[in-house]
């Protein structure tokens, strides 16, 4: 056999073993990034979905949040205008975890309407940015007036 | 200045598109004054973005507040470190440092090689200034440090506190002169193929230039590692998070080419694969900054949306299709005089090597692409987990870890059983004893126990090569050890070199293995309490609370915990962990609060400790055991310094006296000097 052959022969069976991996994981590890109104309109159609594992993109309502005092725990309420859903998590809470910013949630549907997340990422959008828009509306009313309390410490505008 | 600055911006745009034309005009009709002018014309550009860079500087060192992106990332009481830092700190300021580095490097490029490839150059000249010209473009019409405030703010609203610190004032100008330098080798490409100089020529050139690049991603990427691990408080330093492996995929892809080319510069083999891996590794560099930039994939690090994600998805798509018509119209000057002689051989390793880098760099494109993918084929987003990247990789990284020992010693053309016995005899069985060694001290994971069994077998092959090395200088110039060593590095750069940054491979490898035995401890503990945990050695650790403190720094209040650990009865210095909250100069809280960790760094292991949060005198905590981590830097490093070794030039002296190093193709020669 020519060895230009045999080294397509390896390449394919390298990059098959590569492919099956990629595919059988993917089946494994792959879960459905929704909006809370996605997966209200999944759960409406399939209510096999409660219980199956997700990733739900939100905001969290402002003031909705309630710290358990150790740090560890946290129930919010989790919202895109169009469907709203109680959390609840267990688990260190990243820094960047405040009221009324992004989160993704992973987690249950539980059949009391709960969510129930084991990962909880805040992505807040000043994180690297300090969002500009956040200067041209409040903090600039803050400025304007002079009001101390409104600085920094307002979170930056969705 | 900052006037100037701005100004410096526009004319800077218009010094691009001079020199592109020009050069382009100038190569096109073989015009001396033509092409000269569009050398000048990229110094020029390149001139009046480092004009425009100090403008910026200057507004943030004299806290020039009625600039938006001075008032965004920096305040009053900011140290002047991250003052200067802050250039790269968001997004509007990144760009002109790109378009700085970018500028910087395609002068330069123009500069050493105008008088070597006097066909070549021009063309080269006017792509850089295209894609300088389509940076400085994307800063000054979609993201403008410069723009103005309506009004002048009291104070800025300072720099992220998790952004204030030193190897985060690194990390991102590290980075992007990783990223950025993939340009150069590109423009190289692109003049390549369309004036058909696509033999040796351009290899050189494009060899360093890549080498440039890829120390620079390995350091950037490493010390982004470093500050994940230190800064984000959840104990790992990867996580396959879309921004990770957007710095990742060209670091894979430009390891494939510097591997590749070996295969044409020897035996004029891979032509076609070699111009797709230059032009690949540029486009993935774009496409990443897409990615961070466009908000397009959720990731924990992304930027805020931009319009500079339409910029770029619009030049990804025109630069990628320039590339696919240049490359099938030179599919013919493309082809390789020589075929592959057998499957035992250099060259099938060195394929191999290519072909898993690239698998690697395909799955994690596609991992990081897959909630895009699936939402254009299935209407809804789907996300794969760090565990999608962790099934496919590690195999294909033992894959890999095994080829880093065989590429470099097994014959080229074909190997003899004699070669292969004599090379691998020695190695293999150490391998397999360090492997059985471990099996019997109870470790009986798979993917760690093959990691150090084949760590172990390619460690075995560099101690070899340079125990051979060492011990022929020995008795041909009978040397001591030492001076034979470092005449046979400085004598051998690319080859000795390269075995350095494969050593740091190994323990990088070798590092990663370690986590599979993390350890986690949660406790709650008041001052004078104590909990024990066992590491993942099985030595005895106890951690007794000094208690919870609170005090003001200059630009923050915190509150600390303090744990004096032991570990088998010895005492060790005590650890501590913060909650820090930033204050402006004013005092108003800046930010959401943030955590610094304690590590305890050992070679073997890291305590790493995290205060979580209080309960009045509780301190609630977690205590990891992170073996092995110290080695993910050391690796790091020493394959930093390892390319540092075979990216330096050689002496004058040296060069005139034995050309350019002996394994080159002799048309090379030329250019690389």
């Amino acid at each position: 056999m020519h060895p230009r052959t045999k080294f397509i022969i390896g390449g394919v069976v390298v990059l098959g073993t590569a492919g099956y991996l990629m595919a059988g994981s993917i089946q494994d590890t792959a879960v459905y990034f929704l909006t809370p109104q996605e997966l209200e309109a999944k759960v409406l159609e399939d209510p096999g979905m409660r219980g199956t594992g997700v990733k739900v993109g939100a905001r969290v309502v402002p003031g909705s949040v309630v710290r358990d005092s150790s740090g560890k725990a946290v129930t919010f309420q989790m919202t895109d205008g169009h469907a709203t859903y109680q959390v609840e998590y267990r688990g260190l809470i990243p820094d960047t975890f405040s009221d009324s910013v992004d989160v993704v949630v992973e987690g249950r549907l539980g059949e009391d309407g709960v969510f129930r997340a084991t990962t909880l990422l805040a992505k807040c959008a000043s994180r690297y940015e300090a969002a500009p828009e956040g200067y041209s509306k409040e903090t600039r009313e803050g400025y304007k007036s002079a009001a101390p309390a409104a600085a920094g410490a307002e979170p930056p505008t969705p | 200045m900052i006037l100037v600055g701005e100004l410096s911006l526009w004319i800077a745009l218009l010094m691009c598109a001079w020199s592109a034309t020009l050069s382009f005009a100038g190569g096109r009709l073989r015009r001396t004054d033509l092409i000269v002018s569009g050398e000048r014309g990229l110094y020029a550009g390149f001139g009046f973005v480092v004009l425009a860079s100090a403008g910026l500087w200057t507004a943030l060192l004299t806290s020039d507040f009625s600039l938006r992106y001075v008032a965004s990332f920096t305040s009053a009481n900011l140290p002047v470190i991250y003052k200067i830092s802050a250039f790269w700190g968001g997004q509007a300021g990144s760009m002109l440092f790109w378009c700085l580095i970018l500028g910087g490097y395609a002068a330069l490029a123009t500069w050493v090689n105008r008088r070597d490839n006097r066909v070549l150059m021009p063309w080269v000249t006017g792509t850089n200034a295209l894609v300088l010209l389509f940076f400085v473009a994307t800063t000054v019409f979609a993201s403008n440090p410069f723009e103005r405030l309506e009004w002048v703010p009291a104070d800025g609203r300072g720099l992220n506190p998790q952004l204030q610190n030193p190897a985060m004032a690194l990390h991102p100008p590290l980075l992007y002169l990783g990223y950025v330098a993939t340009a150069i080798p590109f423009g190289f490409a692109i003049a390549a193929l369309i004036t058909r100089r696509l033999d040796a020529e351009w290899l050189g050139a494009v060899r360093r230039w890549s080498l440039v690049s890829w120390v620079f991603l390995t350091l950037g990427i490493v010390l982004g590692m470093w500050w994940a691990y230190v800064e984000l408080g959840w104990g790992g330093y990867w996580m396959w998070d879309p921004v990770e492996n957007a710095s990742l995929l060209p670091w894979l892809t430009g390891t494939a080419f510097l591997h590749s080319i070996m295969i044409q510069e020897k035996r004029g083999m891979l032509r076609k694969w070699n111009v797709t891996l230059v032009v690949t590794t540029f486009l993935l560099s774009i496409l990443g900054t897409f990615i961070t930039r466009s908000g397009v994939i959720q990731s924990v690090h992304s930027f805020a949306q931009s319009s500079v994600g339409h910029w770029f998805a619009t030049f990804f798509v025109l630069a990628l299709v320039a590339t696919v018509v240049l490359v099938s119209m030179r599919l013919k000057d493309l082809e390789s005089p020589a075929q592959l002689e057998a499957m035992i051989s250099r060259e099938a390793a060195f394929l191999y090597n290519n072909l898993v880098l690239v698998g690697i760099a395909f799955s994690v494109l596609w991992g990081t692409l897959f909630p895009i993918l699936s939402e254009w084929v299935r209407g809804t987003k789907i996300t794969v987990g760090e565990s999608f990247f962790n099934a496919v990789n590690v195999p294909l990284g033992l894959l890999l870890l095994a080829l880093t020992g065989i590429g470099p010693l097994i014959a080229w053309r074909r190997a003899s059983v004699a070669n292969i016995q004599r090379q691998f005899a020695g190695p293999a069985t150490l391998g397999v004893i360090a492997a059985a060694a471990l099996f019997t001290l109870g470790i009986r994971e798979l993917y760690p126990l093959m990691t150090w069994g084949l760590a172990s077998f390619v460690a075995g092959t560099i101690l070899q090569e340079f125990w051979k090395g060492i011990g022929a200088r020995r008795t041909m110039y009978g040397e001591g050890v030492p001076m034979a060593l470092v005449r046979l590095v400085a004598r051998n750069r690319r080859r000795y070199g390269g075995y350095i940054v494969h050593a740091g491979i190994v323990i990088l490898f070798a590092a990663f293995a370690g986590m599979a035995f993390r350890k986690e401890y949660d406790v709650t503990l008041r001052a004078g309490e104590s909990t024990t945990a066992i590491d993942p050695f099985g030595r005895r650790w106890t951690f007794t609370s000094e208690g919870l403190s609170e005090f003001k720094a200059l630009n923050r209040d915190v509150l600390t915990v303090a744990l004096r650990p032991t570990v088998d009865g010895q005492p060790l210095p005590i650890l501590t962990s913060e909650k820090r909250q930033h204050r402006d100069s004013r005092g108003q809280p800046t930010f959401q609060p943030s955590t610094e960790v304690g590590i305890l760094s050992q070679q073997r292991q890291d305590v790493y400790l995290v205060l979580a949060g209080a309960i009045g005198d509780q301190a609630e905590i977690r205590i990891n055991f992170n073996p092995l981590v110290a080695w993910v830097w050391h690796g790091g490093i020493l394959m930093a310094i390892g390319g540092l070794i075979v990216m330096w030039p050689p002496s004058m002296r040296r060069r005139r006296q034995e050309g350019y190093v002996a394994e080159l193709a002799p048309q090379a020669v030329a250019v690389s000097a």
